[in-house]
C-alpha cells in the first residue's frame, strides 16, 4: 500500500516536473520536437507541409484562441505573403530572403488594411466581414494574371542552393529544406512566445475573456485588437512566403476563404489557445487529408465529419483536452 | 461596344433578377440569424443541394413546378434534422460554436452531392414553360430572369404576411426580441427556433433550384454563394428582412452593372460595396447599431 502510494506520488511529481519544464520552456519544447519530426514521418514533404500550416495555424491561433476572434479571411495573408515573395523572385529579380521580406511584410500590410476595416465589427459579423474582405485580395490577384499568373498561379519560383558559415545549402534536399524552413519557424514562434508571456500578452487575453472589462481597466482596445491583427497576419504570410519556397508556385487557391477555414479547423482540432496545439492541428489534418486521399476521393467529407464531432464534443481539440486531463491529474494529486 | 440607354436599362433588369437571387440567400441567412443568433455557413452548401435536388426532381417528373415546390420541403427537412441534432446542442456554448459547425457541414454536404451526382455537375436547362424571351419596350428580355424577380417577390410576400400576420409570425418576432420572456410565457422556444432554421434553409434550397436554369449546377456552386450572401447581410445589416432585400437587389445591379462597363472589376466590385457600408455604416443599412457593439 505505502509502497504503491509511494511511488504514484513520484510519478505525478515527476510528471510535475515535466510538464512544469515544458510549459516555461515551451519554444524549445517544440523546436526539440520539429527537430525530430521528419524522421517519424513517411516522407519529408508532409512533414514541411504540416510545418508550414503548423506556422499559418500558429498565427491564425493569435487571434482566435488567444484574442477570442474568429477570422475567416487568414487565406489573405498566407496567400499575399506567397505572392509577393514569388512575384519578388520572378518577377523582380529579388534574392529569396529579400523576396521573403517583402512577402511577409506586405502580408502586414494586408492585416493593417482589413484588420482596420474588420475590427470596427465584432462577433459573427467579424468572420463574416474577414471573410468578404479576404475575398476582394482573392479576386484582384485573380485578376492580375500579367503579375500572379491567373488561374494558373504563379509558377517559377526557384530558391538556388546557398552557402552560409562554410555550409553548403541545397534547397532540393527535402531535408535541407525543412530545416531551412524551420529555422524561419522557430524565430516565428519565439516572437510569438514573446509577445504571449509579455504584458500585451496578457491585455489580448483580457480582451478575449470580457472586452468591457479591459476597456474599463483604461486599455485601448480597438488598438490592442488591431496590433494582434497585424502580427497575426504578419506571422501567416511567413507561413505562405515559406510556402511559396517550399511549393515553388502559388496556387490561386491559396487566397480562399477555404483555406482560411483549414486553419480554423487546425486550430480547433489542435486546441484553440494552446501554444503546440496547432501543430498537432495541422499534423492532425494533413496526415488525415494525406491518408484519405489514397484511401477515397471524398477526403473533405471525412476531415469534415471529423471536424464536427471536435465542435460537438470536444471543443478544446486534442492539445487542449491532453492538458486539461494532466492539469485534472495533478490537482487530484494534490 | 456601344453602351445605348436601352442597353444599360436591360443589364439594370438582369441586376434586379440577379439580385432577386441574392435577396432570397439573404433572406434566409438573416431569418437564422434574427431568431438563433446563427451564422449558417453552410447556407451555400443547402443552396447547392437545392440545386441538385431540383434538377434530380425535374429529371424524375419532367415538371419544373412540381420541383420547385418539392425541393425547398425535402432541403427544409434537412434542415430541420441538422438543427435538431447538429446546432441545437451548441446553444449557449458561444457564438462561434454554431458557425464552426456549419463549417464543417458544408464540407460533407459538397462531398455528398459529389458522391450522389458526381463531381462534375448535372446539366440544367429553362423549363419549357419560361422559355424565350420578352419585350420590354426597350428591349428584350429572358423570361425566366422575369419570373426569378417575380418569384422572389411572392416568397418576399408570403413570408412578410406569415411573419406579421399570423400567430406563429407573432411567437417568432417575439422569440428574435427576447428568448427568455417568450419561455417564460410559455411558448415552446425549441420548436420555433426549429421551424425557423428549417425555413431558413427551405429558402436556401428555394433559391438554388431557382437559379439552376441561370448557372452551372455543380458540387461548388454554393462556395462563392455564400460569400456573396454575406455581403448582401453586411450591407442590408444583419437579421433585417427589409434589409436583406433591399440590398440583395442592390448588390445585383451594381454586379451587373460593373460587368456592363468594367467586366474585369465585376466580381471585385461588390465586396468592394461592402467595404465601402462598413466605413460609412458598420451595421449596414438596416441594421441595429447595438448587434455591433
Amino acid at each position: 500500500m505505502t509502497s504503491s502510494g509511494m511511488s504514484s506520488r513520484g510519478m505525478t511529481g515527476g510528471l510535475r516536473a515535466a510538464v512544469e519544464a515544458v510549459r516555461r520552456h515551451r519554444v524549445a519544447a517544440v523546436l526539440l520536437f520539429l527537430l525530430v519530426f521528419p524522421l517519424l514521418m513517411p516522407y519529408q514533404a508532409l512533414a514541411i507541409n504540416i510545418l508550414i500550416f503548423g506556422l499559418f495555424a500558429v498565427g491564425f491561433n493569435l487571434l482566435f484562441g488567444y484574442t477570442g476572434l474568429l477570422s475567416f479571411g487568414h487565406a489573405a495573408f498566407l496567400g499575399v505573403g506567397s505572392y509577393l515573395t514569388g512575384i519578388g523572385m520572378v518577377h523582380m529579380g529579388l534574392p529569396w530572403g529579400l523576396a521573403l521580406a517583402l512577402g511577409v511584410a506586405c502580408a502586414g500590410l494586408a492585416g493593417l488594411v482589413i484588420g482596420y476595416l474588420a475590427i470596427r465589427t465584432r462577433g459573427i459579423y467579424f468572420s463574416m466581414v474577414t471573410l468578404a474582405l479576404a475575398q476582394i485580395v482573392y479576386y484582384a490577384f485573380y485578376k492580375a494574371e500579367r503579375w500572379t499568373g491567373g488561374e494558373n498561379g504563379l509558377r517559377g519560383i526557384q530558391v538556388p542552393g546557398f552557402e552560409l558559415a562554410g555550409f553548403r545549402f541545397d534547397f532540393l534536399d527535402p531535408t535541407t529544406k525543412y530545416y531551412v524552413i524551420l529555422a524561419f519557424v522557430a524565430a516565428a514562434l519565439w516572437f510569438v512566445s514573446r509577445v504571449l508571456a509579455s504584458p500585451f500578452g496578457a491585455v489580448i487575453e483580457a480582451v478575449r475573456e470580457n472586452e468591457k472589462r479591459a476597456a474599463a481597466c483604461g486599455y485601448d482596445v480597438a488598438r490592442t485588437k488591431l496590433l494582434v491583427f497585424v502580427l497575426s497576419a504578419l506571422i501567416c504570410g511567413l507561413a505562405g512566403a515559406l510556402r511559396a519556397l517550399h511549393l515553388s508556385v502559388v496556387p490561386i487557391d491559396s487566397l480562399h476563404y477555404l483555406l482560411s477555414g483549414q486553419a480554423v479547423m487546425m486550430c480547433l482540432l489542435g486546441g484553440m489557445g494552446t501554444f503546440f496545439g496547432p501543430f498537432v492541428g495541422a499534423g492532425v489534418f494533413l496526415t488525415l487529408e494525406d491518408v484519405m486521399t489514397t484511401l477515397t476521393s471524398h477526403w473533405m467529407a471525412v476531415v469534415g465529419a471529423v471536424f464536427m464531432v471536435f465542435v460537438l464534443y470536444f471543443p478544446a481539440g486534442l492539445w487542449g483536452s491532453l492538458l486539461r486531463q494532466v492539469d485534472r491529474r495533478l490537482e487530484r494529486a494534490g | 461596344m456601344e453602351i445605348s440607354a436601352s442597353l444599360v436599362a436591360l443589364q439594370l433588369v438582369t441586376g434586379i433578377a440577379l439580385g432577386a437571387v441574392y435577396a432570397l440567400l439573404a433572406i434566409g441567412l438573416s431569418l437564422i440569424f434574427g431568431m438563433l443568433t446563427v451564422v449558417n455557413f453552410a447556407h451555400g452548401a443547402f443552396f447547392m443541394v437545392g440545386g441538385f435536388v431540383g434538377l434530380y426532381f425535374m429529371g424524375l417528373t419532367g415538371n419544373f413546378w412540381f420541383s420547385l415546390v418539392l425541393t425547398p420541403l425535402v432541403v427544409g427537412a434537412l434542415g430541420l434534422v441538422v438543427e435538431r441534432f447538429l446546432v441545437r446542442p451548441l446553444y449557449g456554448r458561444g457564438i462561434d460554436y454554431p458557425l464552426l459547425l456549419t463549417f464543417g457541414l458544408s464540407w460533407v454536404l459538397i462531398e455528398a452531392m459529389r458522391v450522389l451526382f458526381g463531381i462534375e455537375g448535372l446539366p440544367s436547362s429553362t423549363p419549357a414553360e419560361l422559355r424565350g424571351s420578352v419585350d420590354l419596350g426597350f428591349g428584350f428580355f429572358p423570361k425566366y430572369r422575369l419570373f426569378l424577380i417575380f418569384a422572389t417577390a411572392v416568397v418576399v410576400l408570403a413570408l412578410w404576411l406569415f411573419l406579421e400576420k399570423t400567430r406563429y409570425g407573432l411567437i417568432v418576432r417575439a422569440g428574435s426580441r427576447d428568448g427568455e420572456i417568450c419561455k417564460v410565457l410559455g411558448v415552446d422556444v425549441a420548436r420555433v427556433w426549429l421551424m425557423v432554421f428549417g425555413i431558413g434553409t427551405a429558402i436556401a434550397g428555394l433559391s438554388g433550384v431557382l437559379a439552376a436554369p441561370t448557372r452551372a449546377v455543380n458540387p461548388e456552386m454554393g462556395i462563392p454563394v455564400l460569400a456573396e450572401s454575406f455581403v448582401v447581410t453586411v450591407v442590408g445589416g444583419m437579421g433585417s428582412l427589409p434589409g436583406a432585400v433591399v440590398a440583395g437587389l442592390l448588390v445585383g445591379i451594381v454586379f451587373s452593372m460593373t460587368s456592363l462597363f468594367a467586366p474585369e472589376f465585376a466580381e471585385l466590385s461588390i465586396f468592394v460595396l461592402m467595404a465601402v457600408v462598413l466605413l460609412v455604416r458598420p451595421q449596414g443599412f438596416f441594421g441595429k447599431a447595438g448587434l455591433m457593439g
